[in-house]
């Protein structure tokens, strides 16, 4: 069937009105170009502190490219260009003059394929804390790399081998140490793009539990294809289509009575 | 029945290639055979304990080393590699980190140049930069002549050993706060250092052997000498000098000469693989 139309309609706002000034995310008419490309177009979206949000949609829907604008990731692109404000903790994160290392500190990410440095274990973890010099001492340095490995679950299992190369980590572990590295620097927000795309069910389960327990401390944004991985772990859900969000709706509700027809194919497997 | 039959021209094609390939590489390693065969046997006969410990005698006079070509050749390439590794990494970095830009075409270009200039050429380049304005050869010349010779080499296999690197890597590095430079040196250039050690010391010896861009710069010198302002005697222009001469004696000292230097690369190429091997070993790799 031919996929249905995009009706171009105010994206309704799931949070309750007074909680706007809390807003840890706030992104207004966001529109992303790749050179001529429109990628992205007018985006927004309010994102509440310690909650997850899940990102679905089809391939090529722009969920990936939304989630790198979060913490100007897509600046590397060779001719990447943005439209409109993407207000972290209240401050435009595109304004001019802002310094983008600050940014990628207190957003930090997770990528699909797990990257850990062709390093050890604990330097891995150690590399964003000795880079940003958040840390003054050797003892200091440790115990950060270890409190970073409880978070991610993967302290039982490398606590022996710290000094043992990151690449002689299963798949599974190699994410969650990527997730340590990541929360070593103590950012506020999380980006996890489709973190268990490439994990076994078991790995899978464990990242999901593990989302589960940072949400208390962090805020978290996760690009899923999976759309029960999205009902599971997501409090709220926000479904791209072909460059343009549709709908962005508390997880429960989107997942029984979405209020948008194309959400409601997609999410019933009609087309995707 | 007809389908094991039309196989039959097909397995024949297949062993025909198959044994194409084994001649041409056995008939590819004839020459190596021989030239390793004619310096051991040859150089074996004359190579003793004075050869490394002796300077050259005066014609006629039986005896004497090659000590002072040894150390010349060392320090002739130790000279060379101080100068190249870091500009030839350096370049090698930028090429690969400003890959897409115009600069970076016309410097990948002229290194690829350079690395076709025949080496006699940048002897004259550097007898007319160095030789010249000093008034005198030196050990200075010849290694700067050599260090030339290095650049191109290091930067190409380095530019290229970093693009094999993963740009998930340096995604990695920038989501935890990395700046590029800071990415590109505590993440990337780590990676690809196994294959950039290996480069390094390949291309070291391959200038070890070189003898015409030594001729007239580092020229020779019957005497021991450490100086870098001084002329240098080196392997490859000992054996030259030795090879050309009508004296017997001359001549087994030049086949002893190019055993040792034979010698001296096959350990350095070997030596560079182990290393790597190590510094991937350590990583798990």
């Amino acid at each position: 069937m031919n996929p249905p139309l995009v009706k171009v309609r105010p994206v309704r706002d799931p949070l309750p009105a007074a909680q706007a000034e809390t807003l840890k995310i706030d992104v207004e008419h966001l529109s992303f170009f790749y050179g001529d490309k429109r990628a992205l177009e007018d985006i927004s979206i309010k994102i509440q502190p310690n909650v997850v949000t899940a990102f679905i949609g089809p391939s090529g829907c722009g969920k990936s490219t939304f989630i790198r604008t979060l913490n100007r990731m897509n600046d590397i692109i060779p001719g990447a260009r943005v439209e409109g404000r993407v207000c972290i903790d209240g401050e435009d994160i595109y304004r001019a003059g802002v310094d983008v290392v600050a940014v990628r500190r207190k957003v930090g990410m997770v990528f699909q394929k797990s990257n850990p440095f062709p390093k050890s274990i604990f330097e891995n973890v150690a590399y964003g804390l000795r880079i940003n010099n958040l840390t003054s001492n050797r003892s200091e340095l440790a115990g950060r790399v270890e409190e970073s490995l409880h978070q991610a679950a993967l302290w039982d299992e490398v606590k022996d081998r710290l000094h043992e190369s990151a690449l002689a980590l299963s798949g599974g572990q190699q994410q969650r140490l990527c997730i340590a590295r990541a929360l070593a620097v103590k950012p506020d927000i999380l980006l996890m793009d489709e973190p268990a795309s490439a994990l076994d069910p078991i790995a899978t389960q464990r990242i999901e539990e593990l989302i589960y327990h940072l949400k208390v401390k962090f805020t978290i944004v996760i690009v899923t294809h999976n759309m029960q991985q999205a009902a599971r772990v997501s409090d709220f859900t926000a479904f791209f289509w072909l460059g343009r969000l549709v709908e962005y709706e508390r997880t429960d509700k989107m997942f029984t009575a979405p209020s948008e027809k194309l959400t409601e194919d997609y999410l019933t497997g009609r087309f995707g | 029945m007809t389908g094991t039959r039309t196989a039959t021209p097909r397995k024949v094609l297949s062993a025909l290639f198959v044994a194409g390939c084994a001649l041409c590489v056995g008939l590819a390693l004839v020459p190596l055979g021989f030239v390793l065969f004619f310096v051991v046997s040859q150089g074996v006969q004359s190579l003793n304990v004075d050869f490394f410990t002796h300077n050259p005698r005066p014609v006629g006079e039986p005896g004497g080393g090659m000590a002072n070509a040894i150390v010349g050749t060392l320090i002739l390439t130790g000279l060379a590699a101080a100068m190249a590794v870091p500009i030839g990494i350096l370049s090698g970095v930028y090429l690969s980190e400003y890959r897409g830009s115009r600069f970076a075409s016309a410097v990948r270009f002229a290194a690829d140049t350079l690395n076709g200039v025949p080496s006699i050429v940048i002897g004259v380049f550097a007898y007319a930069v160095v030789v010249l304005p000093l008034r005198h050869f030196s050990t200075l010349a010849g290694g700067f002549a050599l260090g030339i010779m290095m650049i191109p080499i290091i930067t190409r296999t380095t530019e290229e050993l970093l693009l094999l690197v993963p740009n998930a890597l340096r995604e990695g590095a920038l989501a935890l706060g990395a700046t590029r430079a800071r990415a590109v040196f505590t993440v990337i250039v780590p990676a690809a250092l196994p294959g950039i050690i290996t480069g390094v010391v390949l291309a070291l010896a391959r200038i070890a052997g070189e003898t015409a861009p030594l001729l007239f710069t580092s020229f020779n010198n019957r005497f021991f000498s450490a100086s870098l302002s001084q002329p240098i005697s080196s392997i490859t222009v000992q054996v030259f000098t030795y090879a050309i001469s009508p004296y017997e004696d001359w001549h087994r000292q030049a086949w002893a000469g190019a055993l040792v230097l034979v010698t001296i690369v096959l350990v350095c190429s070997m030596a560079a693989r182990l290393a790597a091997a190590r510094v991937a070993s350590m990583r798990g790799r």
